[in-house]
């Protein structure tokens, strides 16, 4: 079935499997009344059914709230908190600040492509390793068409995240993942030919993500609140000191590189 | 002595600021790619010429800037059907601020089905095939890439509506229009090869195909084009959203539900 004949079965309804509201009665969740069956969750717990439909023990939710924790910096200098901290001094809503830092996050060389990328490579190349490919021949192939996400930073290569993530990993017994494994080996074979391309927060989360059984798309929902407590900080801070004084930017702060002064309208050729 | 401190710079090619004498903070005169913006554009030149030259880095000709402006026109509403107006009227429903409904029309708006990503993969792809037939022909049936990205897989061919049954008038409309505007070669040959186009795609030319066409007549990168759609489709999502404040949510649609795992054993 194709065309508007699809869009018309589709039409007037909203066919699920993933919940509703029955207002005055109560609230499905994936199947569960949500206050009856749900009520005990912490939110990260759910937020994790609400992605995967699977529930995860009490050690495997440590690992991911410490995901969240690592790396939750309240620097309005990053990019994306800076997002929040801008919308803060000018006086914007905290909603629409943060809204638009976690949108911001999804970014090519931070946050979400990167993350996206690393578990997809790990994930392709557990499929090739039992196809029988060997690893070093996996990497120097990738490494031909494109980068490896997951490793290497801007900045600076060493990950301050990484010894606290991996020590917890350790204590909760997840060391020994088939994907955290594969990280380290992947690791291991690029600093022999360049010194900086240390494992990054992206590559160690998405290998734990991959031990933890979750997919691209999941591991992709999961990670966009990654960096939002350290948000809320830096709007508030700034909304709270006086109005415009966050980064304010003289005319000196702007490079002008562009073409010499030149009259408006353009000469003939291009009004005609 | 007091040390200096390293004064940051954003450096662009498209923006100089000259400051009043008493406030470096205030800018007395602005340059747009060394146009004088309020003393000598301001009054001259038209809208869709200062988007060409922001974009573009240079004035567009008169034709470059009618092209732009029937597209702008044809871009502007994509009317309450569409799924980032729905998204926008959804904020003025419930009383959203101004900027959640415009973000709400960004984010529905900037995906593969009508939205700005498609615009990107659809001008990616007359990059791709220019005004060859079979290449693409062959670009049609080329499977999707395989790399996991932010975006999902592809489901359609970009530029097409994959729940089209025939091309809408629209789409013939804003691209005969265009086509006489334009003298890139990409509208008219889309234009005299459109239903081979379509047998190939298998669904009909969709009005983001034919303002991707557009796009690259006019010399714009694809993320540029990518950019420029999402900004000028915003404008309908603006007013759908204003004119739905003023309305009851009682006639708003809600939609039937019908839920497939109804939970058994409900307490309470």
């Amino acid at each position: 079935m194709k065309g508007p004949t699809l869009l018309r079965q589709n039409a007037d309804r909203l066919k699920t499997a993933m919940g509703g509201c029955f207002p005055g009665s109560h609230a499905v969740f994936r199947g569960h009344d949500l206050h009856a069956d749900l009520k005990e969750l912490d939110w990260i717990e759910l937020y994790v059914f609400g992605i995967t439909g699977r529930r995860f023990t009490a050690e495997q939710l440590r690992l991911l709230h410490a995901m969240w924790v690592y790396t939750s910096y309240p620097d309005a200098r990053i990019w994306n908190n800076r997002v929040a901290a801008l919308a803060g001094s000018a006086r914007s809503t905290p909603t629409l600040g943060l809204s638009a830092a976690l949108a911001v996050t999804e970014a090519k060389i931070y946050g979400g492509y990167p993350s996206v990328r690393a578990i997809d490579f790990f994930l392709r190349t557990r499929q090739r390793l039992e196809q029988g490919e060997l690893l070093e021949e996996i990497v120097r192939t990738e490494l031909q068409d494109q980068r490896i996400y997951g490793y290497g930073r801007p900045i600076s290569s060493i990950d301050e995240r990484l010894p606290w993530l991996l020590a917890l990993t350790r204590e909760l017994g997840f060391d020994q993942g088939r994907y955290l494994l594969l990280a380290q080996e992947v690791e291991r074979i690029l600093l022999t030919s360049n010194k900086i391309l240390l494992m990054n927060y992206a590559g160690l989360m998405a290998a734990l993500a991959a031990d933890l059984g979750f997919s691209l798309k999941e591991f992709h929902l999961f990670r966009f609140p990654t960096t939002l407590a350290g948000m809320p900080p830096c709007y508030l801070e700034n909304a709270e000191r006086q109005e415009g004084t966050l980064f304010p930017l003289s005319c000196a702060h702007i490079r002008y590189e562009g073409p010499q002064k030149r009259a408006w309208p353009p000469c003939r050729e291009y009004r005609e | 002595m007091e040390e200096l401190q390293k004064q940051e710079q954003v450096h662009t090619r498209i923006w100089l600021e000259e400051p009043e004498p008493d406030n470096p903070f205030a800018a007395r005169t602005a340059w747009c790619c060394g146009y004088d913006v309020f003393g000598g554009m301001l009054g001259q030149a038209r809208w869709v010429e200062m988007l060409y030259l922001l974009f573009r880095g240079e004035a567009p000709s008169a034709r470059q800037a009618d092209i732009l402006e029937a597209l702008a026109v044809a871009l502007a509403n994509p009317g309450p059907r569409d799924s980032s107006v729905h998204a926008a009227m959804c904020g003025g429903i419930g009383g959203s601020t101004a900027a959640a409904c415009l973000m709400a029309a960004l984010a529905v708006g900037a995906g593969q089905l009508s939205g700005g990503r498609e615009i990107f993969l659809a001008m990616e792809a007359w990059e791709h095939c220019s005004t060859e037939l079979d290449v693409w022909r062959r670009w049609f049936v080329k499977p999707a890439d395989a790399i996991g990205s932010i975006w999902p897989t592809p489901e359609h061919p970009p530029g097409f509506d994959p729940h089209g049954a025939s091309t809408s008038m629209p789409v013939r409309q804003t691209l005969r229009c265009l086509t006489e505007l334009s003298d890139g070669f990409r509208l008219s040959w889309l234009e005299k090869n459109r239903t081979e186009l379509e047998s190939m795609a298998g669904c009909p030319l969709a009005l983001s195909g034919v303002a991707a066409a557009a796009m690259v007549d006019l010399d714009f990168s694809a993320e540029q084009g990518e950019m420029l759609y999402l900004l000028l489709r915003l404008p309908g999502a603006a007013a759908h959203a204003l004119e739905q404040k003023q309305n009851s949510y009682a006639q708003f649609p809600f939609f039937r539900l019908e839920l497939d795992n109804e939970p058994v054993g409900r307490s309470l």
